[in-house]
C-alpha cells in the first residue's frame, strides 16, 4: 500500500464525525468514531524517550494496547509499538507489570 | 556521517561524577573514530522498570553522535567489554534534536515543582523573624 492511499483513509475517516443535523432516530449502535490523539497539528511526536506519552498506550499489565481502543492510526501504531519495544530493551517500560 | 542516538545504563553503584566521566571516555572514543559526539545528556540515577544483571536502579547516559558506521561498531564491542555498562541502545536517526530529551524535559519541570514547593513551605516558617514590619502591627502603632 502506498503512502498516498493511506493518507486518502485517514482524513475520510475524519471527516466522518460530521453528521447532516436533521437525523433525529440514531442508530443503536452507533459510536462516533474518534480522532487520533496525534491528529492536531501540535501533537507530541512518537519516541521511545518519551515515557510519560507511552505509558498511555499500554495496559496495566505493561501490554500494548490495541488501536480499536485508542484510535491511532495504523501507521501511528507501528510507530507507537516500535517506541514502546525500545523503551522495554532501555528498562524505561517494563515487558510485563506485576 | 549517518547520525545514532546511543543510550546506555550504567551500574548503579559508580558515582553520579564517575557515570558522567565515563561520557566523557565515550565522548573520546568516538573522536578517535572519526566521528563527532553532539550533545551528551546524564538522565541520573533512575529505577529500572525491571531488573537488569540483577540490578534495579542505572545511570542512564544519552548520546547523540554524527560518526561513521565503524566508529559505532567499536563503541559496541567496548561496551560490551565494560563491565560498568549494563546495557545499551543504539538508533540510527534521520536527523539529530538538539533540544532536550522528553526525559530531560521532565525531569526538569519535576524539580521546578520539589522546588517552588520548599519556596513555599520556606516563606511560611520564619514568622517572627521577618525583616519588615507586619503591615497590621504597624496601623496600630499610628493609632497610639
Amino acid at each position: 500500500m502506498s503512502e498516498e492511499i493511506e493518507g486518502g483513509e485517514v482524513r475520510g475517516e475524519r471527516r466522518r464525525p460530521v453528521e447532516p443535523p436533521n437525523i433525529t432516530i440514531r442508530r443503536p449502535f452507533f459510536r462516533r468514531r474518534k480522532a487520533s490523539p496525534f491528529a492536531h497539528a501540535d501533537a507530541p511526536k512518537i519516541d521511545y524517550k518519551d515515557v510519560k506519552l507511552l505509558q498511555r498506550f499500554i495496559s496495566e499489565r505493561g501490554k500494548i494496547v490495541p488501536r480499536r481502543i485508542t484510535a491511532v492510526t495504523a501507521k501511528e501504531q507501528r510507530a507507537l509499538a516500535l517506541a514502546i519495544k525500545r523503551a522495554r530493551e532501555l528498562a524505561l517500560l517494563p515487558f510485563v507489570a506485576r | 556521517m549517518p547520525f545514532y542516538e546511543h543510550t546506555l545504563i550504567a551500574r548503579p553503584d559508580l558515582t553520579s561524577q564517575q557515570a558522567q566521566t565515563l561520557g566523557e571516555t565515550i565522548a573520546q572514543l568516538v573522536a578517535e573514530q572519526g566521528g563527532k559526539v553532539t550533545k551528551t545528556e546524564y538522565w541520573g540515577l533512575r529505577n529500572l522498570a525491571y531488573r537488569v544483571k540483577k540490578n534495579r536502579k542505572g545511570h542512564y547516559l544519552h548520546f547523540n553522535i554524527d560518526a561513521p558506521a565503524a566508529a559505532i561498531t567499536e563503541l559496541e564491542r567496548t561496551e560490551r567489554i565494560n563491565e560498568d555498562v549494563l546495557r545499551y541502545l543504539t538508533v540510527r536517526v534521520d536527523k539529530l534534536d538538539d533540544g532536550p530529551s522528553p526525559v530531560m524535559l521532565a525531569k526538569a519541570s519535576r524539580d521546578e515543582r520539589s522546588r517552588r514547593d520548599r519556596e513555599f513551605r520556606g516563606e511560611r516558617e520564619p514568622k517572627g523573624e521577618r525583616d519588615e514590619p507586619r503591615r497590621d502591627r504597624e496601623v496600630r502603632e499610628e493609632r497610639v
